[in-house]
């Protein structure tokens, strides 16, 4: 099934208007050898059929619905209010383009205006842009955005193997061709130092610190001391923070960060398999004319009524090109929306419950867990929803024995950082009830056995 | 109406944001009691305050729902964007992405768990080979521009595994979008502009004097932003790959060339697709997007990890086992994960649904269709380069004996219920007007838009003033831009929060 | 186009005050960039500078440009108003909206007022 609508009438009155006679005299400057290439691909479906073949493909796969889960390591699974996909839905939305005539995208111009605002409130920046792909490519702008701010003269980022790895590996990828130097990019250091381990990294020749938070572990520091160390040495201070963590602890403003960025996904955002997410990246006023992706300021139209455009957009590609920060063009408007409404829906009172619900039931699995025999927790430094557990089996054998249980089982460390084989990252939110996690408990028991 | 008390534009509000609609103690979704013992938070490690809005359900749905009146949309009509292919989008597709088998599977599960996933995506890198002739894809990078940022890496890591270290300019045409250019620079690359020639072709001369060992590759948009295939498509892969340089293609514009033409058929080496452009996926007011990246055997190597494979052959019985591969020479991760699934899914199913014929018939139609607004439109404004077109075509938006410009032609556009076409762009034709019907538009529509365009070329001579004010019936008028960059207003607060910034 | 006599012209629109030392944005320039929103000046006092080198960066609600060294000589002055107040390149180009003092300039090779308005005029084709 196709969606064309030109009836055989209309094509014939349509070639005689363009003065060809057939379909194929349109595409005469193509070299005759490659025209017309016989694609071997499966013959058209109907919709019904496509339907009933896709629900095949989803079929196939055990779900954080079917089954129970305590996997994060990065995207989490949150509940997502019914009204948000109803939302998302409204084609007036999802069909929008980007809001380059912003006469007819007051929609879209100023939902992105509040979700700005939502987030530059919830990391505690003075301001945010309208997005990146996701939290590792927001980490690698934010190392772009220092790069450009030192004007090239600084070439050495600092970041902790606390980070996510994704978010590491992402990071060198993009700083590839930029002539940059990574420190404390290492799986194998001390894992358990602190932030202070990074500070004898820091020197004149330092674009940008970057730390997460919670950590990659699940676990939560206080950054003060190391932004002092990184502003002492004029380099900028970079936090990569959970959203839902924000809800109830410090923001990392409060320590002195420069750069907020982020995986969004938490806010209303499906786990569909590895995306679309969203990244956020807030910062401080000053460094805006460095920053990459698109910017939503306020304005007044030519009748007087308050109205939404965007704005400083000589900083983007069409613009700048070669000297852009950034080649960003697309970015991920309709998540953004997805977040503003996640956010606006639950609002101070149900955000700050949701956090607290993860942060109570991890808290009560993990002193469960550590009290089985076999099991202990690795680190004791206060965490949020996450934590580290040190299992006395290989972790994919623990989590082959808890899948034939209905349990997904947490991230093997093992896979990301060698020394710690049989490290288990459990995650632990509002969707897991107490009986859930009470059976994640005893099937644990159970594996550490056979 | 709230009144305007922090407003700092004085502008008349006509529909408040979400922060001067909330009313402390309004609670909209809450959660159910925790049904664990307590465990107390750490005052210490916790803020104090978290200034979000509060308002009921209701609220949010009516203030979302006033939003979404303010905005055109494919759904609503006529978006003849040049180089975005503004297509309808399927209502199937979004049914399909939202299967719960699909949105409730976390990345990183077993993959023994998530078979129907890595299937789908094993077989959509199949699709892509079959419909482009590469030798390889992957599904990772998240928008076009990305893909071009994948794709330079490759380039270069390709030339770098061979020592060939001189290689460090990208060669691009002044006619380019300019997320190519912005990406070379990204990678450390000087960029090298090549002109176009009279014909709207890449000026073949200029290209040979450029060719040469410190050249990396073409970035080559093809058929380029004129809507036009270059006629010497040939000698210009024959150049670059003479100076053993790279050709990269910009997959934006291949809407024209379904089942017309295979890129790696005619000597690309590593080209980006934009699902959200050719396969119809949503552009949802600014993304997602997903910008897939093909190469050839030769380049296969540099992909980005990880890429999806049968790592298990299985048999009779049992079906192959997916799984993800790293590519040896691989250039690394260039994001999270392995791609843009939801996006992924709603493309798969329209390639599914159109078949191999299906698909030819979409280029067919684009192409007829942007030919037939070229035919008539083509008395009423000049087209610099004029010949057939391809799935889009460029007119100068000007009117002799009138001082309109592209921008007014533009804004009174909305007045007949149209989206503009895309303005000042390409940069090489004045006051550019690049128009892409799509294939999805139906004649009447064309004929509509043509008509309104022929209006507003008569309306230009005899009442200028009327464009230069437009629009006149939507219910915001033009911006003003210069307020908006020179009193930067980025960021809105709760109404409590004003007395302490 | 407001093209003073008393100073010199370069083929990038900067000018020059030879007896002030001053140099800056061209009233051709400013016409073309439109409302300028943003500059930052790349250079510092005591910085030695040549023709050609990136002096500044300009940015305007839809136009981006570089601004160049339009003669040699050593950085004297840096004018920090410009950051706080970008339009006044828009408003007075020649006046306020200097950019840099130079001294031990050498402005050879510089086009006079005549030149550069008939340079300007070959190029508005």
């Amino acid at each position: 099934m196709t969606y064309i609508p030109h009836s055989p009438k209309e094509r014939e009155a349509m070639l005689a208007t363009v003065g060809v006679k057939t379909m194929d005299e349109l595409f005469k400057d193509i070299p005759a050898k490659h025209r017309f290439p016989k694609l071997d691909l499966p013959p058209a479906l109907s919709e019904m059929e496509a339907a009933a073949e896709l629900a095949g493909y989803a079929g196939a796969n055990a779900t954080t619905q079917s089954f129970v889960s305590f996997l994060g390591a990065g995207v989490y699974n949150h509940y997502i209010p019914a009204a948000v996909d109803h939302i998302l839905r409204r084609g007036e939305f999802y069909t929008a383009y980007t809001p380059y005539q912003p006469e007819i995208s007051q929609g879209t111009l100023q939902a992105i205006f509040e979700y700005q605002s939502l987030m530059a409130n919830l990391t505690g920046m003075e301001v945010s842009n309208a997005s990146h792909y996701d939290g590792a490519t927001a980490v690698a702008e934010a190392a772009n955005m220092a790069y450009a701010q030192f004007r090239g003269k600084r070439t050495k980022l600092v970041i902790s193997p606390t980070v996510n790895p994704q978010y590491r590996a992402t990071l060198r990828t993009y700083t590839q061709g930029m002539g940059l130097t990574l420190e404390g990019d290492d799986p194998n250091a001390n894992l358990d130092a602190g932030p202070g381990a990074l500070e004898g990294m820091i020197d004149e020749n330092t674009a940008l610190v970057i730390v997460q938070y919670p950590d990659y572990f699940g676990r939560i520091y206080d950054f003060n001391q190391l932004a002092d160390k990184a502003h002492a040495a004029g380099a900028l201070f970079c936090v990569a923070a959970n959203p839902t963590a924000l809800a109830i602890l410090k923001t990392p403003a409060e320590m002195g960060a420069d750069i907020v960025v982020g995986e969004g996904q938490p806010l209303g955002i499906p786990l569909s398999f590895g995306g679309p997410y969203l990244g956020f990246f807030t910062t401080q006023k000053r460094f805006i004319h460095k920053m990459a992706g698109r910017l939503v300021g306020e304005t007044v139209d030519s009748r007087g009524q308050r109205a939404y455009v965007l704005t400083l957009t000589a900083r983007e590609q069409h613009i700048k090109r070669e000297r852009a920060t950034s080649n960003i063009c697309s970015n991920q408007g309709l998540l953004a929306l997805a977040a503003a409404t996640y956010l606006s829906l639950l609002g101070q009172t149900g955000f700050r419950q949701v956090a607290e619900l993860c942060y109570q039931k991890a808290h009560y699995a993990a002193e469960k867990i550590n009290k089985v025999k076999g099991y202990s927790l690795c680190f004791d430094t206060p965490f949020f929803h996450e934590f580290s557990v040190c299992c006395p089996k290989p972790v994919h054998e623990i989590n082959d024995h808890l899948l034939e249980h209905g349990i997904i089982g947490g991230y093997d460390l093992g896979q990301d950082y060698p020394a710690l084989k049989d490290h288990m990252l459990i995650a632990v939110t509002e969707m897991n009830s107490r009986e859930e996690i009470d059976l994640l408990v005893d099937v644990l028991e159970e594996a550490s056995h056979d | 109406m709230t009144e305007n008390i922090y407003d700092k534009t004085g502008g008349s509000i006509v529909e408040p944001t979400i922060f001067e609609l909330s009313s402390p103690g309004r609670t909209g979704i809450t959660f159910p009691a925790t049904d664990v013992p307590n465990t107390s938070l750490p005052q210490s490690l916790l803020r104090k305050e978290l200034p979000l809005p509060e308002l009921a359900e209701v609220d949010v749905i009516r203030h979302y729902m006033h939003l979404s009146k303010f905005n055109y949309s494919v759904d609503g009509g006529y978006y003849p964007l040049g180089s975005c292919t503004m297509k309808y989008n399927p209502k199937i597709n979004e049914d399909t992405a939202r299967l719960p088998g699909f949105t409730f599977t976390h990345p990183l599960q077993p993959i023994e768990s998530v078979q129907g996933n890595m299937a789908l995506l094993f077989t959509m890198q199949e699709w892509l080979k079959e419909i482009s002739g590469f030798a390889a894809i992957s599904l990772q990078p998240a928008a076009g521009a990305h893909g071009e940022l994948t794709g330079v890496l490759i380039m270069r890591a390709y030339h770098e595994s061979r020592k060939d270290s001189k290689r460090i300019k990208m060669l691009i045409p002044d006619s380019a979008h300019g997320t190519n250019p912005a990406s070379s620079g990204m990678v450390g690359l000087q960029i090298v502009q090549i002109p176009s020639d009279p014909n709207g072709n890449i000026d073949l001369a200029a290209l040979k004097a450029e060719c040469d060992e410190t050249v990396v590759g073409l970035m080559l948009t093809n058929p380029n932003t004129l809507g036009l295939f270059d006629e010497h498509l040939e000698e210009v892969v024959k150049t670059i790959h003479g100076c053993g340089g790279l050709m990269y293609g910009d997959g934006a514009n291949l809407n024209a060339l379904l089942g017309i033409l295979r890129p790696a058929d005619v000597g690309i080496d590593v080209m980006h697709f934009n699902l959200h452009k050719t396969f119809s996926t949503p552009h949802g007011g600014g993304g997602p997007g997903s910008g897939p990246v093909g190469v050839t055997a030769a380049l296969s190597d540099f992909l980005p990890a990880p890429i999806v494979d049968i790592v298990d052959e299985g048999d009779d019985e049992v079906p192959p086992l997916y799984g993800f591969v790293t590519p040896e020479k691989s250039i690394g991760r260039v994001k999270s994960f392995h791609g843009h699934f939801g996006v992924i899914v709603r493309a798969f199913t329209y390639i599914a649904m159109h078949g191999p014929d299906g698909l030819r018939k979409i280029s067919e139609y684009a192409v007829l269709n942007a030919n037939y607004l070229q035919a008539r439109l083509r008395s009423t404004f000049h087209i610099p380069y004029d010949r057939i077109c391809m799935h889009e075509f460029v007119a100068e938006g000007m009117v002799a004996g009138s001082d309109v410009r592209a921008l007014d032609i533009a804004k009174r556009l909305m007045d007949y219920d149209f989206h503009p076409p895309t303005n000042y762009f390409p940069m090489i034709v004045h006051e550019a007007l690049m128009i892409e019907p799509t294939e999805t538009e139906n004649k009447d529509t064309l004929d509509a838009f043509s008509e309104a365009l022929i209006k507003i070329a008569a309306e230009a001579k005899t009442n200028p003033e009327l464009l230069h004010e437009a629009p006149h019936k939507t219910l915001f008028g033009r911006m003003d831009e210069v307020k908006a960059a020179r009193e930067l207003v980025l960021c809105c607060w709760l109404p409590e929060d004003y007395a302490n910034l | 186009m407001n093209v003073p006599s008393n100073l010199k012209y370069t083929k990038t629109d900067e000018w020059f005050d030879p007896s002030s030392g001053a140099m800056g944005l061209t009233d051709y320039a400013q016409t073309q960039l439109s409302d300028i929103v943003f500059v930052e000046i790349l250079l510092s006092v005591g910085t030695v500078i040549k023709p050609g080198m990136a002096a500044a960066s300009v940015e305007s609600v839809k136009a981006a440009a570089e601004i160049y060294a339009a003669v040699s000589g050593k950085v004297s002055m840096v004018n920090e108003a410009l950051a706080e107040k970008p339009e006044t390149l828009n408003s007075d180009p020649y006046g306020a909206g200097w950019m840099v003092k130079i001294q031990n300039a050498d402005a050879s090779g510089l086009m006079d007022a005549a030149a550069y308005e008939k340079y300007c005029e070959e190029r508005s084709h």
